[in-house]
């Protein structure tokens, strides 16, 4: 399957795969990225999503903002309600996608065991992580994947404890697909939902999704701070396909450090590391080289 | 009417339409400018836009069909005419 | 129970209360089950998992993580259309708890086996209600068996109530954990696959909705434009409820006409014709206290029992009905509602019992300790007793304790 090119999503130009008159937050991630994986699937597929900002977005019944078949569900479920949704469907012999629409607290803390378990017995679903790096719904408390040093409410001095890696945990779950993406890369992650739907089984994708109030910056800064996350290295965006791990086109450059971004760049911009001495910039750098040299290390394993 | 049909009528099950997060109306804080100057007509943008403003619009990343700036010139319009019609109606006299 | 003369050819098997489930659910030709292991349950699932590598019953078995996922993947399974079940006793019915009342008020229909057995601490794998009972206010229909013929009819009718279009409420089936579950009885009548292939057809995965990829664009569960949309859908499942008594009512009397069982439908009433007093309870000791009122009425009682066979919807009717007229109620309750006046079942019924009759909760049996047919029938000799010496007696609750030797 070739990449995707702007051309071919030209067809979209006059769907709405997510109504107007959202109850989003303005500039919000989730649905930049819930646009761009309704395009890469064409926008037929399922949605289970779990308690957090994604239940609010749609607005209010008897109406909703999403233009496919959804179920809300109890914040832990999620993997394993779609794991039933995908063996009823499939049993009538329907292949279509069944997602997971889930955020980082979802994913990382409460979940965690049904997601685990949906991964190990390899149901045929796709997972979206859309990490917005704390619990925004609830008003902005640190959960599992909130950065080491970023400012919450439940960590008004800065988190003490390190992000959680899930993807590198699900990919040692054996599962065949395993990604990072971010939603300022679009092209990046439809094609890595397009080639996860070409696999059978449990496919992971983590989206990094930056949250302006959230992360206590300007609404017009949501692009700008994914991009930058991969710019300077600190978001590697990579894919595992089967066997094969590669670092993904837009993080290709920052392989070698010297072509990073100053990390300030990055961090300057968010509210949420106001708070950090240039000595602690220095020890998040080195924790970025250490994910670095194990992520290419990876590479080297899975080639 | 059944139990089925109860659920269905709108209480337990919901479908698309539009401002379903509110009656937000076609005012909005801040709009998409373009710069034209440094626009490569990459479309990216398209991609990025949170609420589909640009939807509708035909962006070609060869030749120059952006009309865009044109687009918030009618949204500043229609506005233009919501604010009259409601001066019509006496709105300020609710 | 009573017995007529029935249309389908049936099969004598000897199955303990878990297996005889089990059979249940592959004559309902269930699509998807998923589980988590726990004593007293066990046994339904490996039963199942057999079936299913035996190609016996053409199904999914999800061997999830914990009972959580299991209601979440039937759960998933029943929004997607597919005919669903799941199994579970004590901890693990509470591990689900969130998702009970999240199953329910989605009104997608589907099947739980509830094994009873005692909640910690401390760890005890015997038999008392107090589980099944604490799902009471979820919107679970809840029905009660009292042996092993009865927890195979009451799971197979279940499908049938859940997926009702006037009901589309899930059905919890509760047997007694050891009592019925792993124990033989009589023989078990059996009807042939061909005969609830006829009366049971596939479920229609339309009703209420299903969730599928390329499916209608509907979605469940977002928050309501305005809260008394909530209101409404609590209304409705209430009414539901209600519509379930008559649903219930009718579904055994087709499966009278089937198997030539016909049951209560929603309790039992045993000697109470001419009875002054009468006795409640419900599960599998309800065959004890017969003995003891079959034993009372020798001795010149007029004594009868009435069995619960469904605590949701409540038969509220049947018990009022009953009550009226008697000198005196006994409740017998294995189970406990910390705080409150004792027994759950006291607390319900002891609201229908008019003031002018004697009434007495017995907790007993709590922590799953026997109590024989000879002790039912001290303690309601007693009760009578008192009642007819004293007058009138209103005891809300009254703690059998067994004397233990050490």
């Amino acid at each position: 399957m070739g990449m995707v090119t702007m051309n071919e999503l030209h067809k979209y130009g006059r769907t709405k795969f997510i109504m107007p008159g959202t109850a989003a937050c303005p500039g919000c991630p989730l649905q930049i990225g819930m646009r761009q994986l309704a395009m890469a699937l064409d926008g037929k597929f399922v949605m289970v999503i779990p308690a957090g900002c994604s239940s609010v977005i749609p607005g209010s019944a008897p109406y909703t903002a999403y233009t496919v078949p959804v179920l809300h569900v109890p914040f832990a479920s999620s993997p394993a309600v779609a794991s039933g949704i995908v063996r009823a469907v499939r049993q009538r012999g329907n292949n279509g996608p069944v997602v997971v629409w889930a955020g980082d607290g979802a994913t990382a803390d409460i979940g965690f065991a049904t997601l685990s378990g949906a991964a190990y017995r390899n149901e045929d679903i796709l997972y979206i992580m859309a990490d917005n790096e704390a619990y925004m719904n609830t008003g902005i408390q640190a959960s599992g994947t909130t950065p080491w040093m970023a400012w919450t409410t439940t960590s008004p001095r800065g988190k003490t404890e390190d992000k959680k890696d899930v993807a590198l945990i699900m990919l040692m779950h054996k599962v065949p697909y395993v990604a990072t993406a971010s939603i300022a890369y679009p092209m990046d992650f439809i094609d890595k939902v397009r080639r996860a739907m070409q696999v059978k089984g449990f496919k992971f994708i983590h989206l990094h999704a930056p949250c302006p109030p959230g992360w206590k910056m300007d609404d017009a800064y949501t692009i700008r701070a994914a991009r930058l996350a991969v710019e300077t290295g600190a978001w590697i965006l990579w894919e595992y396909n089967q066997g094969k791990l590669t670092i993904s086109p837009p993080s290709l450059p920052y392989k070698d450090k010297s072509r990073r971004k100053p990390l300030e760049e990055y961090i300057k911009i968010q509210g949420r590391f106001a708070h950090l001495k240039p000595e602690d910039i220095k020890i998040m750098e080195e924790k970025i080289d250490r994910q670095w040299d194990l992520i290419l290390k990876l590479a080297e394993i899975f080639k | 009417m059944s139990v089925a049909e109860k659920l269905r009528g709108g209480l337990l099950l919901s479908t698309p339409a539009e401002g379903a997060g509110g009656r937000t109306g076609t005012w909005r804080v801040y709009r998409p400018v373009i710069n034209y100057s440094k626009c490569t007509k990459c479309g990216i943008c398209w991609l990025y836009c949170l609420r589909m403003l640009l939807s509708g619009l035909r962006i070609r990343t060869s030749g120059l069909t952006m009309t865009i700036a044109r687009a918030v010139e009618y949204a500043r319009m229609f506005a233009l005419l919501r604010l009259l019609t409601w001066l019509r109606r006496g709105g300020w006299c609710e | 129970m009573s017995r007529q003369i029935s249309l389908a050819r049936q099969v004598r098997k000897v199955l303990v209360g878990d297996h005889a489930v089990a059979e249940a659910v592959k004559l309902a030709r269930v699509n998807v089950v998923s589980a988590y292991p726990i004593t007293p349950q066990t046994l339904i699932v490996e039963r199942i998992s057999e079936m299913i590598e035996k190609g016996e019953l053409k199904a999914d078995y999800v061997r999830v993580e914990s009972e959580f996922a299991a209601l979440a993947t039937v759960y998933g399974a029943a929004a997607g259309g597919a005919r669903a079940f799941t199994a579970t006793s004590s901890h693990g019915l509470f591990y689900m708890y969130e998702m009970l009342w999240w199953a329910a008020a989605s009104r997608v229909p589907f099947v739980m086996a509830v094994v009873t057995r005692v909640v910690g601490p401390p760890w005890n794998i015997h038999d008392e209600h107090t589980d099944l009972l604490a799902i009471r206010d979820s919107g679970w229909i809840i029905g009660m068996a009292q042996n092993v013929q009865e927890a195979f009819d009451m799971t197979l009718t279940a499908f049938k109530i859940s997926e009702d279009e006037r009901v589309l409420l899930p059905v919890a089936v509760g047997l007694d954990g050891f009592i019925l579950s792993h124990t033989a009885e009589p023989p078990l009548d059996v009807p042939s696959q061909e005969d609830v292939d006829a009366w049971l057809p596939p479920r229609n995965p339309r009703i209420p909705y299903t969730i599928e990829p390329g499916g209608e664009a509907i979605t469940m569960g977002n928050l309501p434009g305005n809260d008394v949309y909530h209101a409404l859908l609590k209304k409705y499942m209430d009414e539901s409820m209600e519509s379930a008594k008559k649903v219930i009512a009718e579904v055994y009397d087709e499966y009278a006409k089937l198997t030539g069982r016909r049951y209560g439908p929603l309790t039992e009433c045993y000697r109470c014709s001419d009875a002054k007093y009468l006795a409640i309870s419900m599960g599998a000791w309800s065959g004890d206290i017969m003995n003891a009122v079959d034993r009372l009425r020798d001795e010149g009682y007029p004594i009868g029992l009435l069995r619960i066979r469904y605590v949701r919807p409540f038969p509220e009717e049947d018990v009022t009905g009953w009550i009226n007229g008697m000198k005196g109620v006994i409740v017998f309750d294995r189970d406990y509602s910390a705080g409150m006046g004792g027994g759950v079942l006291a607390s319900e019924v002891s609201g229908f019992v008019p003031s002018n009759v004697s009434f007495e909760g017995v907790l007993a049996g709590i922590g799953g300790f026997d109590v024989s047919s000879d002790e039912f029938k001290a303690i309601m000799k007693e009760f009578i007793d008192k009642v007819e010496r004293e007058g009138q007696v209103r005891i809300r609750k009254y703690w059998y304790i067994p004397k233990i030797e050490r």
